[in-house]
């Protein structure tokens, strides 16, 4: 069994200093801990959500761009942008 | 960069590439903008392209020197799998390796670059490292351009072709297409996985340059509706798994560890053993069918392919409907344009011809499959679990009788299934395919 650190590595990114996802409003994460079990934490392929005791840590360098949170996040709580032209994952084979 | 086009093509994949082809050639003056580093960079698909589709832009495209082509397909399966094994049905022909070839396997990277290369020749503009981020408006509010990340980047044209894939959070903001649904859409994953030329050939049974398409479903995704892939490239194999989104958010499943899973499964691993990982990549595969499918047109745009949720889930066939009314948008443009009447109107008669091509036929088809697959869980829990049964029981020599093995297997159906239930997903099910 690989790690998804071990896949991303494979994968190619040229990461921009401005994150291309937000939370906008870490509250609301607390809130879907208790009712929805964070469902971004368990299905982002690219494990970009991370819950850290009270907020969740969002590592962007390693999107996979699919849009999954965007749409999946119960509180619809992503702001979610492509990153800038030039920047994010950049596929070899695809 | 404040200059004006004919025609301003969102996307450098199939759709946008196969517009900007036809645009060009009939010698509009066309910019395509793209957000990757190169037409490809930010694409991803199981894996096959159509040769009948791409031959229309670029006749016999197949005897090219250096063409990205990993495999001709002349193998393909489908597969039923439980948690044990497989049952396959498939049919192989090598009247599929010969000219005119049919389905071929590449890798969109070095493709879609290929395909690019084309428009350029005939004198498209390709534009990347460019992120669209904003659709222009006139005050009557017909869409009059595009404006892009680049400082001064606004692009202005006689009309605009979105073929920005699935996503696409332009069309979104701009209220062109509605947000994609989580139920509407399969989240994938995909490994490529190196396992060398000579082994694809030997473990796959092919001769070089052949190749086999699996397409695989079952009960490799927990409860979900899964859905896998298995195709060779030249010495790689394409390895993916999807379910729809909405099954995801609640099955509280990981992709990659259902990935993981599936690499062990005893029908894939031997096909995938002792490889090294080139590439993991994730992408939605637009799973809704016929209900939808955005409106197609208005004033000064049209809408392509994944942007479109044009998508055919039973067969697996994407990038032909992507390339097919990427073409007609592209014909649609020369005319519209030719004419100097771009309004909704006129553009109507794009939607016309997309519906009565196979692209809009076999979409209304299959209206409903991707809702069939995934409002019937039975198809991918206890359904295939008891097919595996049967066939272990049949196929199991233990002594006991043709007719005892029969009678054991009728009541674990009665028991697992029943008849009802059968006809009822049967009836469903034949409903939408036939």
């Amino acid at each position: 069994m690989s790690k998804i650190e071990d896949k991303l590595y494979t994968t190619r990114f040229k990461v921009d200093e401005t994150p291309h996802l937000k939370i906008a409003d870490q509250s609301n994460c607390l809130k879907c801990l208790k009712e929805h079990g964070q469902p971004c934490t368990i299905f982002c392929p690219a494990k970009v959500y991370i819950w850290e005791e009270d907020h969740i840590n969002v590592v962007y360098e390693g999107c996979l761009e699919c849009g999954s949170c965007r749409i999946g996040c119960p509180y619809t709580n992503i702001t979610w942008n492509f990153p800038r032209g030039g920047f994010g994952v950049m596929f070899k084979l695809g | 960069m404040e200059e004006k086009f004919d025609l301003i093509i969102v996307g450098a994949g199939p759709a946008g590439i196969s517009s900007a082809i036809v645009a060009a050639m009939g010698g509009l003056k066309v910019i395509v903008i793209e957000r990757g580093e190169f037409p490809g960079s930010k694409s991803v698909f199981g894996g096959v392209v159509y040769a009948s589709e791409i031959a229309k832009l670029v006749p016999e495209f197949w005897n090219e020197k250096r063409i990205p082509i990993e495999r001709r397909i002349t193998d393909s399966r489908l597969v039923y799998m439980n948690d044990n094994g497989a049952l396959q049905v498939g049919y192989k022909t090598g009247k599929f390796a010969e000219d005119p070839p049919n389905v071929l396997s590449v890798h969109r990277a070095k493709f879609d670059r290929w395909f690019a290369k084309k428009a350029q020749e005939a004198g498209a503009l390709i534009i990347c490292n460019t992120c669209v981020e904003e659709v222009l408006r006139d005050n009557t509010g017909r869409v009059t351009g595009v404006r892009t990340g680049r400082p001064d980047g606004d692009v202005f044209g006689k009309m605009v072709i979105f073929a920005d894939g699935i996503q696409s959070p332009l069309t979104v903001r701009a209220g062109i297409r509605p947000e994609v649904k989580p139920e509407n859409v399969a989240l994938s994953v995909k490994e490529n996985i190196q396992i060398g030329e000579e082994e694809v050939n030997k473990r796959f049974s092919v001769k070089p340059g052949e190749g086999v398409t699996f397409e695989m479903l079952g009960s490799m995704a927990d409860d979900m509706d899964g859905v896998a892939i298995m195709y060779t490239n030249k010495d790689t194999v394409s390895l993916g798994v999807g379910a729809n989104l909405k099954q995801w958010m609640v099955n509280k499943n990981t992709p990659y560890e259902l990935m993981d899973r599936l690499k062990e499964h005893p029908f894939v691993k031997p096909f995938v053993e002792g490889g090294t990982l080139k590439e993991y990549t994730a992408h939605w595969l637009p799973e809704g069918g016929w209900d939808t499918i955005p409106k197609l047109y208005g004033d000064g745009y049209l809408l392509t392919g994944d942007t479109a949720m044009l998508f055919n889930t039973l067969h697996r066939e994407g990038t032909n409907l992507a390339q097919a009314t990427g073409r007609m948008a592209g014909e649609m443009a020369l005319e519209a344009i030719g004419k100097g009447d771009t309004s909704e109107k006129a553009l109507k008669a794009y939607n016309t011809r997309v519906m009565k091509s196979f692209v809009g036929k076999d979409m209304k088809k299959y209206k409903g499959f991707g809702h069939f697959l995934f409002k019937n869980k039975d198809l991918f829990s206890i359904l295939p679990e008891f097919v595996g049964e049967t066939c272990e029981e049949m196929l199991r020599v233990d002594g006991a009788s043709k007719r005892e093995k029969q009678a054991r297997i009728k009541k674990n159906f009665g028991r697992k299934i029943g008849l009802m239930k059968l006809l009822k997903i049967g009836w469903k099910g034949w409903r939408i395919v036939r």
